[in-house]
Parts: structure tokens; sequence; C-alpha cells
């Protein structure tokens, strides 16, 4: 299967074809740590982001650009240089941050309307699920208004990085949804 | 990528640059790409590179869009392309907005990065930190200061070099690392380069040090303002020696200087240190080692001669830039003193055919100025035969060398004027012959006894002169010094003779050099000249015609005095005050332009002023010049020295005069060089000028408050003079308040005694300090304040504040010719050379050295002339003879004067 797979992978890309995926989110949400954490299975320390980091990580044979885009309010405003040809926005939330949810949610719903961004598919990461008082991916999904979204096959996943739970299961359905789409 | 393109924009031969905005398009879509082409966006980086070297620049938008793209190549890991990436954010941060974007790509390059980039990514790092990003990098850099790889660390240094104006007070943190940087000892990475084969890993050195010298300059930049930290930092890095790169020794050697430049008690402590460094392997720090000797005044002949037997030896070694540059130094050396390097002439002699040209000028122009009178004549002689191998540029640096000889010479002027006479034969462009004409002109200003010969060899060449500007320059000449010969109708035909064969401007300038002869009161010449002019009146042109007409009208008026105000006038208005005025009174309102200019308010320079400067100007210039960084434009500082005195006068004399119970004082007649009364890294630095009036005495203390958080209210001297009877108080204008950072002046004006007396004045500061709120610069409401008072230094007033310097053409002659002989002997106990005390008494008594006593030739005895003018209009001539005792110094001085008081004066308070 896994065989079949790659072989159909190799006739659609072609041999360098590489897929890019967006990691935004509000400051502190997670986005650079889940971005090492996939990238080499590590808990990184980090800073806040002031620019981008950008990894590329083979996941399942497939060769992926990630693009993790400081989330502080001055670097926003720059999200949308770095939209064309992207596949997929991984959005993060911090589902401890009950008072920022509503900043969270209008800065999804504002980036979604770009032209550049209608085909990408989105998964949401309810992060920080192993601290305490943490919203459910439910309430995350409830407070992001995930239901208005038309036209977008969309997903939200609990996750934790430091522990790096629901990681692995999020980006599953993203390169599913990826392939199906492009297919 | 077509071949056809890729041809046209790598056709070096052409030299023609790729287009911008298709290298702009290309640039875009490559480095948007997705996969991107490592390969490919190199090229086309090294393409707008290569624009951008070129002076090419793109508008802010297009930058910004361009530097975004090349943000996305940090997708892709290419060492090469990493490198190149970096260059590009270097070159467009400058002119984009919103480059904080890539500093964490950068940042994380610099820890985790490949060595081979992580210099470059320092680099490009500093360009895109900012006040508020820069905390953020603070580790980093740190880190990278400190790093064992010497090009990571000099990238750093350098960084934060270029990172000072941006965050001061961040780098100033950085302190120790760079200091630890400093001695560490680091090297290139052993297998950096071994990718490049060519290279061969074991032909490269395992470190050049370069970083010592990073380090060093950000570390002065550190401590600038800090002399303690800047001795402690001489102290380490000359013991045990270690520093091992050149520049970085030079650069110290440099700082040294410096600090001796501003404290010159620290001469001696230093000395050793220098001294130390005449003997080294690297000619470039022996080089700058006895270059900073040379500069500074306060070391004995002993020393400088150490500095000069360095310059000796390597005047003879094999390497070109080492016998240019030593041969230089040597040369400037030899502008002062030039019997310092008497003992270089052997050698120098050797250089005069020196296969480099640049070499033997030089050695030749210094050997020139070693010149006394016993080989003056011989000198001249060996580059007569030399002149025809040069070329005009080096033509022209021994013609002024001629000149400035000629001047301390006087009595040798005949041999010079021969040589000057045979090179104004020769065949040369206008800044040649213009040298020449420069030179001779002097002479005959300066030299009076060569007039006659002088003017014979300009008469000669102004019959076949193919410069306009030049013939016009000589009949002025020869306007105003004929009249002065004992057979002026000799200049008379020359002068006709231009009349009638040349071009209409220098016609004209013929016909008033002409009427000039008509002043004379001869009769008979008048007679002629008159005859002359009416034939002009016929002239075919009408300027020609017009100053024939004008000088016949004058010239027929009964009073010959008014003609000689028009036609020869004895005083000059200072020129730039003029056109200033002028300029003022053009562009006024126009109430001002309805009354008539006032010419009255212009500054008048008497002959024998304007001659005093640029005597001094013409003997002295770019004297001082050595090692005196943040000096460079001292060439404009001496070219105008009248001017810039004019104006400061000017400027004080406004200044005083609004305010007015000063403005009752009458005229301005004298005001001081500005005198420091503080140490300048005070919190509150003084400094003080005299002005003198007719019967008064204002000193003006300036105040400047350094500090950025405290306001002084009530900023006031109490100033005590020793002879009160003297010097007696009548007001003080205080300051009312001082702000941070800010400057104002305290007056504090006395009646004084007639006559030209000395004073000391013992000054203490006063105020009241209030802390204020930094971000509205006011002091909290209702802060009454914290009164303070400190003593400051004295202020010395002595006879050179009640004296000018001029010039006159024979000493000997106006020495003889004064009555009033005053005389006085001294014992000096601190001073320790003639030459100090010489330069010392030139400044003090504020009178101009004659006959070049102004050089010191002995160190046991010397005899220095000085002449200058009292305010009264008195002339003074001093006459002070120096000897070296076994106390120290004896000091005898013989003062004359048209007034006897002023005589005097000078006499008991030369010291
Ligand atoms: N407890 C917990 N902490 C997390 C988790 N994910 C991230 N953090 C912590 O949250 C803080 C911020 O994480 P970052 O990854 O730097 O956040 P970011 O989204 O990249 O922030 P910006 O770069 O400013 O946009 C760090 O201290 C992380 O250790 C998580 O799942 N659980
Ligand atoms: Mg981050």
């Amino acid at each position: 299967m896994g065989n079949i797979f790659s072989g159909i992978f190799g006739r659609l890309w072609g041999i360098n074809k590489e897929i890019r995926i967006l990691i935004l989110g509000l400051d502190g949400a997670g986005k650079t740590t889940i971005l090492y954490k996939l990238q080499m299975g590590e808990v990184v320390k980090t800073k806040p982001t002031i620019g981008f980091n950008v990894e590329t990580l083979t996941y399942k044979n497939i060769s992926i650009n990630m693009w993790d885009l400081g989330g502080q309010t001055s670097i926003r405003p720059y999200w949308r240089c770095y939209y064309a040809n992207t596949a997929a926005v991984i959005f993060v939330v911090d589902s401890t941050d009950k008072e920022r949810m509503d900043i969270a949610q209008k800065e999804l719903h504002m980036m979604l309307k770009e032209e550049e961004l209608l085909d990408s598919a989105l998964l949401v990461f309810a992060n920080k699920q192993d601290q305490m008082g943490a919203l459910s991916a439910a309430e995350v999904s409830k407070s992001l208004n995930l239901v208005d979204l038309k036209d977008r096959s969309w997903s939200i996943v609990a996750s934790s990085a430091v522990k790096g739970e629901g990681l692995t299961e999020g980006l599953d359905w993203l390169i599913d949804v990826i392939k199906e789409e492009q297919l | 990528m077509s071949t056809h393109t890729y041809k046209k924009f790598e056709d070096l031969d052409s030299g023609a640059l790729p287009d911008k905005m298709t290298v702009y398009q290309e640039c875009l879509q490559a480095f948007n790409a997705s996969p991107v082409q490592a390969k490919r966006c190199r090229l086309l980086l090294s393409r707008l590179l290569r624009l951008l070297y070129c002076g090419e620049s793109f508008p802010t938008a297009e930058s910004t869009t361009l530097f975004f793209s090349i943000s996305k190549l940090f997708q892709h890991n290419d060492y090469s392309l990493r490198q190149l990436v970096y260059v590009a954010i270097k070159e467009l941060s400058a002119v984009s907005d919103d480059v904080l974007m890539v500093t964490s790509s950068i940042m994380k390059d610099i820890q985790n990065g490949e060595i081979i980039y992580k210099p470059n990514a320092i680099r490009a790092l500093a360009r895109v930190l900012d006040g508020t990003t820069i905390h953020a990098a603070e580790r980093i850099m740190k880190n990278s200061i400190v790093d064992k790889n010497q090009s990571v660390s000099s990238a750093a240094l350098v960084s934060s070099y270029h990172l000072l104006p941006v965050a001061k007070d961040v780098v100033r943190r950085w302190t120790n690392e760079t200091q630890e940087s400093i001695s560490d000892s680091k090297s290139f990475p052993s297998q950096q380069f071994l990718t490049h084969e060519y290279y061969g890993a074991n032909k490269l050195p395992l470190s050049t040090y370069t970083y010592q010298y990073h380090a060093l300059g950000l570390l002065y930049h550190l401590r600038n303002h800090d002399k303690m930290a800047l001795m402690k930092m001489i102290q380490q890095l000359s013991t045990n020696s270690p520093l091992k790169n050149s520049l970085a020794i030079v650069q110290l050697i440099r700082y040294i200087g410096r600090i001796i430049e501003e404290d010159s008690g620290l001469t001696q402590t230093l000395f050793p240190l220098l001294a130390s460094w005449l003997r080294h392997k690297s000619d470039m720090v022996e080089l700058e080692a006895a270059k900073t000797i040379l500069s500074l005044p306060g070391l004995t002949g002993e020393q400088h001669l150490q500095a000069i037997n360095t310059l000796q030896v390597l005047l003879s070694v094999p390497r070109t830039v080492t016998r240019f540059a030593a041969v230089r130094i040597l040369n400037r050396t030899a502008m002062k003193n030039p019997e310092k390097i008497v003992v270089c002439n052997v050698e120098l002699e050797s250089l005069i055919n020196d296969s480099n040209r640049s070499i033997s000028t030089y050695a030749i122009t210094t050997l020139l100025k070693t010149g006394n009178s016993d080989n003056v004549d011989r000198l001249i002689k060996t580059i007569s035969g030399f002149m025809d191998d040069i070329s005009d540029e080096f033509k022209i640096i021994v013609i002024e060398a001629v000149r400035t000889l000629s001047l301390k010479f006087p009595e040798k002027h005949q041999s010079m004027l021969s040589f000057l006479n045979d090179v104004l034969r020769d065949e040369g462009g206008f800044s040649f012959k213009n040298a020449i004409i420069e030179a001779i002109f002097d002479i005959i200003k300066f030299v009076p006894e060569s007039r006659e010969s002088a003017l014979e060899t300009l008469c000669e060449f102004i019959e076949d002169c193919e410069f306009t500007e030049l013939a016009v320059r000589v009949l002025h000449l020869l306007g105003t010094e004929g009249p002065k010969t004992p057979n002026p109708t000799l200049y008379i035909r020359h002068i006709y003779n231009r009349v009638v064969l040349e071009n209409s401007i220098v016609r004209s300038s013929a016909v008033i050099a002409l009427s000039k002869f008509a002043l004379l009161g001869d009769e008979s010449i008048s007679k002629s000249i008159k005859i002359l002019l009416t034939r002009c009146l016929s002239d075919v042109d009408d300027e020609v015609r017009d100053r024939a007409a004008l000088s016949l009208k004058l010239l027929s008026s009964k009073d010959i005095e008014e003609a000689k105000v028009y036609l020869a006038p004895s005083v000059k208005y200072s020129l730039p005050i003029l056109e200033q005025k002028l300029a003022l009174y053009v562009s006024g309102d126009k109430d001002t332009f309805s009354t008539p200019f006032d010419i009255s308010s212009i500054p008048t320079i008497t002959e024998e002023e304007a001659k005093a400067y640029e005597y001094k100007e013409k003997t002295a210039a770019d004297t001082e010049e050595i090692a005196s960084p943040g000096k460079e434009d001292k060439e404009d500082d001496s070219q105008n020295e009248v001017f810039k005195q004019n104006l400061l006068h000017q400027q004080y004399s406004q200044e005083l005069a609004s305010i007015p119970e000063i403005a009752a004082y009458g005229t301005l007649l004298h005001s001081s060089a500005v005198v420091d009364l503080t140490e300048k890294e005070t919190e509150f630095v003084v400094t003080a000028v005299k002005h003198i009036f007719e019967d008064h005495l204002v000193i003006q203390y300036n105040v400047n408050n350094t500090l950025t958080d405290i306001q002084l209210d009530d900023v006031t001297i109490v100033s005590q003079p020793d002879a009160e009877d003297v010097f007696v108080e009548e007001f003080i204008i205080p300051i009312e308040v001082l702000k941070p950072q800010a400057e104002a002046a305290i007056y504090v004006s006395f009646s004084r005694a007639e006559g030209i007396e000395p004073g000391v004045f013992v000054n203490t500061l006063s105020y009241t300090s209030k802390d204020v709120d930094p971000a509205t610069l006011e002091p909290a409401e209702g802060d009454v304040g914290f009164p303070d008072e400190y003593q400051i230094e004295e202020l010395q007033v002595s006879p050179g504040d009640y004296i000018t310097p001029a010039f006159v053409g024979n000493f000997t002659h106006v020495w003889d010719e004064l009555p009033n002989e005053q005389s006085a002997v001294y014992n000096l106990k601190d001073v320790t050379s003639i030459e100090e005390s010489v330069s010392g008494l030139i400044k003090s008594l504020s009178m101009m050295p004659m006959e070049s006593s102004e050089i010191v030739s002995s160190s046991s005895h010397h005899t220095l002339k000085l002449y200058g003018k009292s305010l009264g209009g008195a002339r003074v001539a001093t006459v002070i003879r120096l000897a070296s005792t076994a106390k120290g110094f004896m000091m005898k001085v013989q003062v004359k004067s048209d007034d006897e008081i002023v005589s005097e004066s000078v006499a008991n308070n030369v010291v």
C-alpha cells in the first residue's frame, strides 16, 4: 500500500515538487515549537519569532516546506507576503488563552478571505492541551466560528507540542486532503 | 534561460549593465518559484548586486518587494546561495522597509548555520536590527564576539561597531567580550578552505589576528569619553605585547597620539611606549610610531631624534612604499624643524635619483627645506639639473619648496630668483607658471631687497605670456611695486607695450597700472602718463576707454590724495565680509535698501596686517597637521585665516552690542582666543573669551551643561582679579536657566586702568541644580533645587591680549628706529625645551615671529624676534634671548615701542 502511494506521488508531483505549508497564529501559540517538534522530534527552547523560520521536512516521502511566521502584532501584517502558492495553512491556537480567542478568530477569518489562500486547506491545532484549563477542541472550534467556513477542507485537532500529541494526526489529515484535492 | 540572454548579460567586454527592470522581473520570478533553483538564483543575485554596486538603485517599494522575495530563498540550504542572499540583504536593507522580517532566520544561521556563511550572516544581522530588535540578538552577538573562529569574531566586532549608532547603550554591555577578544588567540577554522583546492590548506596562515584591530576600534569607541579607562586599556595592550596584528598596533599608536594631543601632560609618560615601537618587525608600525613622535611638540630633541633615526633606516629599504612613507614624514617634519633631519641628508641625496618619481621629488623638497645658508646654493644647483625630468605636478612641489626657502633665507634671494627665472622660461602649463609667479610675488612682498631684479624677471615674462590671467596679475603688481623703485620709468615702457600688443583684458589692467605711476608726484612722469592714457581713449574696447577716462579725470583734479584713494588705496576692505553684507543689503527689505550702504561697517585691513597673516600661512602652513584626526578640513582652515578672524570679531561685536550696558563701551578693540577653564570631560565645561574695550574688559564665560538630566538655574561666576585697583567689577550678566545639553554665556564686566595691564582672575562657578524629567526636560514643579559652587581654573590677562601680530619687511631697521627700550630677565623653571618656550611666547604675546626666528636650531640658546601693534596703534618689537642653564632656562627680554607704557608692561609681564 505504502509503495503504491509513493508511486502515485512520484508521478504526480514530479521529483522535485514540494508542498508549501504556512504555520500561522497569535504570538506564543506554539508555532515554532510545533515546527521543530515535527522536523527534529525535539522540543526546542524558543524565542518570539521576529520574521519567520523556514524548514524543509520529509514526511511520508513527501517534501514539505514549512513556513512558521511570527505572530506578534507588529509582524502579522507581513503574513500576506508569504501566501502565494500555499497548499495549506496550519493555524495554531493557545487553548488556554481565552481572552484572545476573539482576536485569533478575527485574524483567522481575515486571512482566509485572501485571494491567494482560497484553495488552501486549513488545519487548526487547539494547542497546549497539556495545560490545566485548556479549552477542548470543540470549544475552540466554536470560539473560532469554524462552522462558518464554506468551500474549504478544514479540521481541528487537539494537540500538545511539548508532549508531541496530536501533531502527526493533524498532519496526516492535511496530507490526505492535499493529495485528494490535487488529484 | 536562453543562451541568448545569457550571453548578452555576461558579455564582460561590452561593460554594459544589464537592464534594471529585466533583472528585477527575473529576480521576482525566480525567487518566488517553488522549488527554488539555487544556481539560477545565484546568478540573478549577482546580476542584481552588480547593478547596485554600479550605483543603480530601486525605489523603496520595489526594493521592499525584492527584499521579501529574497527572504524566501532561506528555504534553500545551498551555501553559496545563502552567502549571496546575505550580501543582497546588506545592500537592500538600507532602502527597503520592514527589513526586520529576516531577523529570526539570520539569527538561526548564526547559531546553528554553516561556518562558511556565519560571518556573512552576522554582518547582515547588524543591518536589519533596530533599537527594539537588538535586545533579542544580544546573546548571539556576545557569543560571536568571543568565538574562537577569527572570521566570526571579526564579523561580530565590526557589526557591533555599526550598531553603535543604533543602540550605543546595548553595545556598551558587550565591552567585556570585546576586551576578552583583543588578547585572545583565534584562528581560521581548519577545514574552512579545504574545498577550494587551489588555496592549499597549508599555505594559509593559522590566524591573521585582524580581529584585534577590529576589537580595538570598537573598544576605543566604547571608552572614548573615559580617559582613565583608555589609559588602562593602553597599559594592558602594551605589557607583554598581546597585539600581534600590525594594523591594531598602528591604530593603538594613533589613539595614544590623540590622547596626548588632548592632554599634553601625558607626553612623557607615554613616550617610552611609542619609542618601543620604533624597532618592530613591521615597517607600518615603525612608520606610525615615528610619525606620531615627530608630531608631538612636548618631546625633547633627543627623543625626536630616535624617531628620525628609524626613518633614516627606512629610507634605504627595498620596499618602495616604505621609502615613500618615510620620506614623506621627514618632509613634513622638515617644514617645521628642518634642522632635525639634517642627519638624513646623505640618504635623502641618494634618493634624488630614486626610480620612483614621487620619492625623488619628496627627497628634493625635503632637502630644500633642510637648506641652510651654507648649502642652499648647492641644493638649488642640484635641482636645476633635475627639473627637466619631472612632470609639471612635481615641478610645482619643488617651486613651493623654493618659495618657502626664499622666505626663510631672504639673503639668498638672488640664487632663488635666478632659479625661478630659469624655470619660468621652460615650457609648462598654467598651474606650473602660476606657481612660479606666486613664488616671485612672495619674494617681492617679503624680501624688499629683491624687488628690482624680481620685477625685471616679471617684465620679461609678460613680454611673451600666453596666459591672460597671469599677465593681469603681473601688471597689477608692476603698478603697485614699480612706483616704489628708484627708476620707475623703466616699468612704464614695459607696461605700455602691453597696451599696444595685448587683448582687451590685459590692456585695461595695463591702463590702471600706468595710472599709478602718475601718483608719484614727479611732474614729467605724470605728464607722459597722461599722454599715454589719452591715447588709450581711442581704444576699440570700451572697458579700456572707461578706465583711461576715469584715471585721467582723477589725475587732473588738484587733490592728489583723493586720486590715491581710488587708484592706489592703502587699506583693503575685508572682501568676504563686504560680500556678505552687500548680499544682505540687496536681499533686505525696502527700508534697508532706501538708505545708502554703510561702507564704514566693513572692517578694513591694513597692508601690514594682511601681510602678517599671509606670511604666517606661507611659512608655517600645515606644520601641525600630523596625527590630528578630526581635523581633516585643516586646509580650509588655514586658507582664510583673515576672514575667519574678521568674522569671529564681527560676531563677538554683534553679540556684545546687543547688551545695552556693553554697547555703551564703544567699539570692541580685541577679543582673545578661547581659553579652557575646566577639563573637557567635566559635567559643566567652562571656557572664556576676553574682550577689550577702550576703558573696559569684558570676560565672556561660556558654560556648557553636558548632562542630560540636570538643569542649572542662576548660573554665575564670581571673578576676583588680583589687582583690584586695576580692574573694578561693574556688573555681571548671569545665565538664568541652562537647560540640559545647552550652552550659554555669562558676561562679567570690569572697568580697566589705562595702558596694557596684566591680571589674574580667580573664578568660582555657582548655580542651583535641578533634576529634570527626561521626557519633558522640565524640572518638577516646586523643586527649589540644590545650590552648589566650585572653583574653576584661573584666567590670565597678559600683554598679548592688547597686541595684534603684524609683519615688517626689515625688522632690524624698525628695531633700531623704535624708542623706549625696556628689558627684563627671567628664570624659567617649568620649561623642558627652548622650542616649547618659543612657541609659548609667540602665542602668549600675540606677536609675529620675524626673520624665521620661530625656528629653533640649537638646544642651548636661541634668539626670538617678535613684532606687533598695540591696540592703541603703537608698534612693538621684542628681542628675546633664551639660554639653558644648570637650573633650567634663562630668558632676557628687550622691548621697544612707540609707547613707553607698552614697552614697560610687555617687558615686565612676559610670563
Ligand atoms: N505547556 C505548553 N507550552 C507550550 C506548548 N507549545 C508551546 N509552548 C510554549 O509556549 C511558548 C511559546 O511558544 P513558541 O513556539 O515560541 O510560540 P510561537 O507561536 O512561535 O510565538 P511567536 O513566534 O511569537 O509567534 C514557549 O514557551 C513554548 O514552550 C504546549 O503544547 N504546551
Ligand atoms: Mg515563533
